[in-house]
């Protein structure tokens, strides 16, 4: 180490972080990192973005608040609310599952709960159509008792549950590992219930990986599309999501309509994004704590 | 520690009773089934509802090839570009400190926030007829949107950030000694990443890169906006999937489906693998320094 130091020292001149620079091929991965960032994701963003701001504040604001385009969003964040709530309550249980308990097949199940990431989306909304349609494996028993679920906005919640399931429990999974058993045992010995330990020891653990995945969740249905397109009916008012609105202006050629509206999307994920760093630096602080 | 839990009263444990366990797993498998293998399982029934015979001759369509070829084609282009990427960004993420580094790190994140269609969008607003370079583009005659550059962009847009995100953590947990060593030691940079560096992120490397290989095949949103949907030339296999879908052509549409499917369970079979090497190293590279001491 002081060898390393005194190396970088003779070669590179003597800098505040010359210990951290011993390494070769700053410069280059840096720049490359910036070029190909810059080229792949941000001249392009910053295109939309632009293209925004040519636009007057009032065609801005009657591109995004027709009623048809209002409709879509408040379905959009509503049925990605719902799904992530479902998936924040299922994903905490299939975690704890596979982290406490063993059974038969264990390796199976977790290996599986990553294909929604696996599984492309277009395939993933045909099968959950043919499962779900009047005639499918599961709609033929419910369509007897009055229940709709595909081409329906059941129908979009359904998919966004699929894609959104593996942000849980992938999430939540390594906290509740890396959890203290001394805690439990400490709570159990001190008359805690079960219930009671895991309310008021092991939940506030886990709460700030499961609110990060709710939000991780909830940022990935709110910009779903080829899962829900299939299933959703595309209904205008009722059950056409943000993105095919966007889509659907495209095609007419409507490029300052479609921009306005996949800028407030756009907004929205950068929000989603800070939120989720929040959350996860506050994770951090946690598991820091504790440790 | 067995002497420990010998020591708690029976009652007390820090499990849940049998009964509780029983039911709490049943409720999270069926939810899996319910979410997760049935819709895995209908599309290969509902693939070979024809028999063998509907499904092969669906696989041997010209226009199923093309989108086969395609689907090949832009994986072949976006991978490797974003491996080298997650390479490099990480190299200096990992190794070095510099101002605005967490606020580098968000950046390359970014692509995951954003919804595939929007990703299709922006690529539409700078290449297409009355983008930024629409004028420029057709004068040359090159075609970029509704032409397979535009759908190799939009898909190393979405998988951006896979191979980088795995890496970044990887290579930050492990530090860069090893690496300072070699170059004491007299190594090149590259001989340092070669022989060092390589070696100890093989694992997270292939992670990374077979779930963009997933992603890369599987795009539907992005891919979409910027396809054009012309049949045989600009369909990937998702896209031809939708294609065949709304043609009511349905055994068809998941007979093509079957083979994403299928990429999907190699997909997660690899990576359970990998996880349990991964794991193996990890554990065995634990257990060397705690005999270190004994035998010094």
């Amino acid at each position: 180490m002081t060898s390393a130091t005194l190396d970088a020292g003779l070669i590179a001149p003597p800098r505040r972080r010359a210990q951290r620079r011993v390494l070769p091929g700053f410069n280059l991965t840096l720049g490359y990192t910036l070029l190909y960032l810059g080229l792949i994701v941000l001249i392009p963003l910053s295109a939309l973005v632009l293209k925004t701001l040519s636009m007057s504040w009032a065609d801005f604001w009657a591109a995004i608040s027709a009623p048809r385009v209002l409709a879509s969003f408040r379905l959009t964040f509503g049925a990605s609310l719902i799904a992530a709530a479902v998936n924040a309550v299922a994903g905490l249980l299939v975690a704890w599952v596979l982290v406490r308990y063993d059974f038969p097949g264990k390796k199976i199940a977790d290996a599986l709960v990553d294909l929604p990431f696996a599984l492309p989306t277009a395939v993933a909304g045909i099968a959950l159509t043919a499962l779900l349609a009047g005639n499918g494996w599961i709609g033929q028993f419910l369509e007897p008792h009055g229940i709709q679920i595909a081409f329906q906005p059941a129908g979009i919640v359904v998919a966004l549950i699929f894609i959104g399931l593996p942000f849980v429990v992938r999430t939540v999974q390594p906290v509740l590992e890396d959890s203290e058993k001394e805690l439990e045992e400490a709570a159990a010995c001190l008359g805690a219930t079960r219930w009671q330990t895991f309310w008021r020891v092991i939940f506030p653990g886990v709460a700030p990986a499961l609110l990060t995945g709710f939000a991780m969740a909830f940022a990935r249905a709110v910009g779903e599309y080829g899962s829900v397109i299939f299933i959703a009916g595309n209904m205008p008012m009722v059950s056409e999501i943000t993105p095919l609105i966007i889509i659907g202006k495209l095609e007419q050629y409507d490029y300052a309509g479609a921009t306005a509206v996949a800028s407030v999307m756009l907004l929205i994920s950068f929000i989603l994004l800070l939120i989720i760093n929040a959350l996860q630096a506050w994770q951090r602080r946690r598991t820091g704590e504790s440790a | 520690m067995s002497r420990d839990a010998a020591a708690i009263p029976r009652r007390v444990r820090t499990t849940e009773s049998p009964a509780v366990r029983w039911l709490l797993t049943a409720l999270a498998l069926g939810f899996m089934v319910l979410f997760l293998v049935l819709p895995l399982a209908a599309v290969f029934v509902e693939a070979l509802r024809g028999g063998w015979g509907a499904y092969a001759t669906a696989l041997r369509d010209p226009d199923a090839l093309a989108a086969v070829r395609l689907t090949l084609l832009t994986a072949a282009f976006a991978v490797p570009l974003n491996l080298v990427f997650g390479v490099a960004a990480a190299w200096c993420i990992a190794k070095f400190d510099f101002r605005g580094k967490s606020f580098l790190t968000t950046l390359i994140d970014l692509p995951f926030s954003v919804s595939p269609v929007v990703a299709g969008l922006i690529y539409v607003l700078v290449f297409g007829a009355q983008g930024w370079l629409g004028p420029w583009l057709a004068e040359h005659n090159i075609k970029i949107i509704f032409a397979v550059p535009g759908i190799v962009l939009a898909t190393v847009f979405v998988t951006f950030p896979f191979i980088a995100r795995e890496l970044i953590p990887l290579m930050q947990a492990q530090g860069s000694d090893e690496e300072q060593a070699a170059q004491v030691l007299g190594a090149s940079g590259w001989q340092t990443f070669w022989h060092v560096t390589l070696p100890n992120i093989k694992w997270g490397l292939i992670y990374g890169v077979i779930l963009c290989n997933a992603r890369a095949m599987g795009e539907f949103g992005a891919v979409s906006v910027v396809s054009g949907h012309i049949r045989g030339q600009t369909n990937t296999m998702p896209l031809h999937v939708e294609v065949l879908y709304n043609e009511y052509q349905g055994q068809a549409a998941f007979a093509v489906a079957s083979l994403l499917a299928l990429l999907a369970i190699v997909t997660l079979a690899i990576k359970s693998v990998v996880e349990w090497r991964h794991a193996r190293a990890l554990r065995a590279s634990t257990e060397l320094p705690v005999e270190a001491p004994i035998s010094a």
